[in-house]
């Protein structure tokens, strides 16, 4: 973003003096060697540190404190001795840990595959729904209808149809791993969610844009690509990251179906030992991975909304 | 003896390691009008936003009567409510119809009464020529209309002083006039203002003082006439011919 501003100011700069046709005038912009900061400066400096060390220890102590009030809550409560001993049962987990690693390792997999065939379908669908060509026509009403459709099934039905329903066809071809079958299930729901959100962020980007991409010579499909698509996804980043942070714990859902991911990992040891410890350990895994995911996706929304006020806000 | 209204003094700003303003001061007395001129990127703008909060300076101080801006203890929300600002590109809230536009601050943050807070932006709509636009939104106003809607809205929580910044660079030429002319309406009633502004006419005609920037430095500040008809430096000089020999 800096050096897009640099490069910018370079080219004014430039195109200023050129029309002045006269040398440049003394440029000031380095920080001056010889500066030192007022001691108002440095009151103010000093108090504002002190008020962020007083926010962070308040902060702390709340957090803290809130933490306290909880554990002693959950401890003081009568079913703790069981709760204690059913969920929260060490050896347990040490014990489920490597299976509930390698179960977690195939959910990754079906995430990051379903992934790709998620954004490539979607985007086609969006782009479908956008286009006003009308021989297309027959292709938009069955987009809108994929989208209706899968929109409106559950998730867990859609893999109960797909993961029983598409072996019983018998069709020549069609896999039958479980776990295949369940990315073909979450791909097609999620798929019609992703497309709808690219949908509104192509509608999102101002048709001046297309206008003046068109206007410099781009064709039609260099507009989308060079100037209309990225605009899109940067004014939908926030919830398409949302949607593929759900697809990553959807991927669960797949279990129903017997493949031996986390959640069928954690279930089938936590059945055998009659200790749910295992189900703990499976969310923690799952959390591991969210939360990164999370703060990820805020970071380049706030990347992304500064970019679109440094535009507007001067 | 009465001290200027707002004192700028020794105000220092810089992004990153770019140094945008280097020791800035100025006043501005009550009921005077200043104009700030320069090249673009010569931080006018920066200037405005560090008086009105927006940017944290990293020296200097700015005083508001008797209150210092810069104090961090200082609530910027309440030190905001006592500036009207209005900015190049018209801010106005495009899901709000312009009455809605100028009674919101009023209502929300100045808890006037509905009732009171209508029937003041209608005086002042009416005051800019706008008293048949109450009812329309944003986009079904001409640039020049939403520049003046812009303004009444500064105007309706009654502040203090005025920042305006380059209110008349996005307008169609014709429609600049109806905007300075509002401008100057505010000047004869005794408002204070200080402004950005690449309308030398304009600034000779009304500004009590002119500022001339360059790279974040004043250059030269004095009378209009001064400034602008009889430069002492030369880089104002040089600023003054090739704006109008553009123009
Ligand atoms: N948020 C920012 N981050 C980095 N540099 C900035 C930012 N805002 C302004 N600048 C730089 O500060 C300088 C002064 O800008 P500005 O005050 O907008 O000038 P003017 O209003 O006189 O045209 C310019 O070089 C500009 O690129
Ligand atoms: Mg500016």
């Amino acid at each position: 973003m800096d050096l897009g501003k640099t490069t910018a100011d370079t080219a004014k700069a430039t195109m200023d003096t050129a029309k002045a046709a006269m040398p440049p005038p003394p440029t000031h912009t380095s920080p001056d060697d010889t500066y030192h900061s007022s001691d108002h400066e440095q009151a103010r400096k000093r108090f504002r540190r002190a008020r962020k060390r007083r926010h962070t220890w308040i902060s702390s102590l709340c957090t803290l404190l809130g933490l306290v009030a909880l554990g002693t809550a959950a401890v003081a409560s009568p079913g703790w001795e069981r709760v204690d001993s059913l969920f929260l049962d060490g050896a347990e987990f040490r014990a489920a840990l490597p299976d509930l690693l390698r179960g977690f390792w195939l959910n990754i997999q079906m995430f990051l595959i379903a992934e790709v065939l998620i954004l490539v379908l979607g985007l086609l669908i969006a782009l479908i729904r956008v286009t006003r060509a009308p021989g297309l026509q027959p292709l938009r009403l069955a987009a809108t209808v994929y989208v209706d459709v899968f929109r409106g099934v559950p998730t867990l039905l859609l893999v109960f149809l797909v993961g029983f329903g598409l072996p019983a066809l018998r069709l020549q071809g069609t896999p039958s791993q479980p776990w295949v079958l369940g990315v073909i299930a979450l791909v097609l729901s999620y798929a019609a969610y992703v497309g709808e959100v690219l949908r509104a962020g192509l509608n999102s980007v101002h048709p001046a844009q297309r206008n003046a991409a068109r206007a410099l010579g781009l064709g039609e499909r260099q507009t989308l690509r060079y100037v209309v698509l990225p605009q899109a996804v940067r004014n939908v980043l926030p919830p398409l990251l949302n949607d593929f942070i759900a697809l990553q714990k959807d991927t669960a859902l797949v279990a129903v179906l017997g493949p031996l991911e986390a959640l069928r990992a954690a279930q089938i040891k936590a059945d055998y030992d009659f200790n749910y410890t295992p189900y703990l350990g499976a969310a923690l895994l799952f959390i591991a991975v969210t939360i990164p995911l999370t703060r990820f996706a805020d970071r380049l929304q706030r990347r992304a909304a500064q970019r679109t006020w440094a535009e507007t806000g001067r | 003896m009465n001290q200027p209204l707002l004192r700028i003094r020794g105000v220092r700003k810089q992004y990153g390691s770019r140094l945008v303003l280097r020791s800035i001061d100025l006043d501005v007395a009550e009921h005077q009008v200043v104009c700030l001129i320069g090249g673009s990127g010569s931080g006018k703008s920066t200037l405005l936003r560090c008086v009105d909060l927006l940017e944290v300076v990293d020296d200097g101080t700015i005083h508001l009567g008797d209150s210092e801006l810069t104090d961090p203890r200082l609530d910027p929300d309440t030190a905001r409510r006592r500036i009207g600002i209005v900015f190049q590109a018209y801010n106005l809230f495009p899901h709000l119809s312009v009455l809605d536009n100028i009674t919101l601050a009023p209502r929300r943050a100045h808890g006037v009464p509905r009732k009171r807070a209508e029937e003041e932006a209608r005086e002042l709509l009416s005051r800019f020529g706008l008293a048949d636009k109450a009812k329309e939104h944003p986009d079904r106003l001409s640039g020049g209309q939403q520049q003046r809607a812009a303004i009444a809205r500064a105007l309706a929580t009654r502040p203090e002083l005025l920042l305006f910044d380059e209110i008349t660079s996005a307008l169609d030429p014709e429609l600049v006039g109806e905007v300075l002319d509002v401008v100057e309406d505010l000047k004869q009633g005794g408002l204070t203002i200080l402004m950005a502004t690449h309308e030398m006419g304009f600034a000779r005609h009304v500004a009590d003082q002119v500022c001339f920037l360059e790279n974040g430095v004043i250059v030269e500040q004095g009378s209009a006439q001064d400034v602008l008809t009889a430069p002492r430096e030369q880089a104002t000089q040089r600023f003054l011919a090739r704006v109008l020999e553009r123009s």
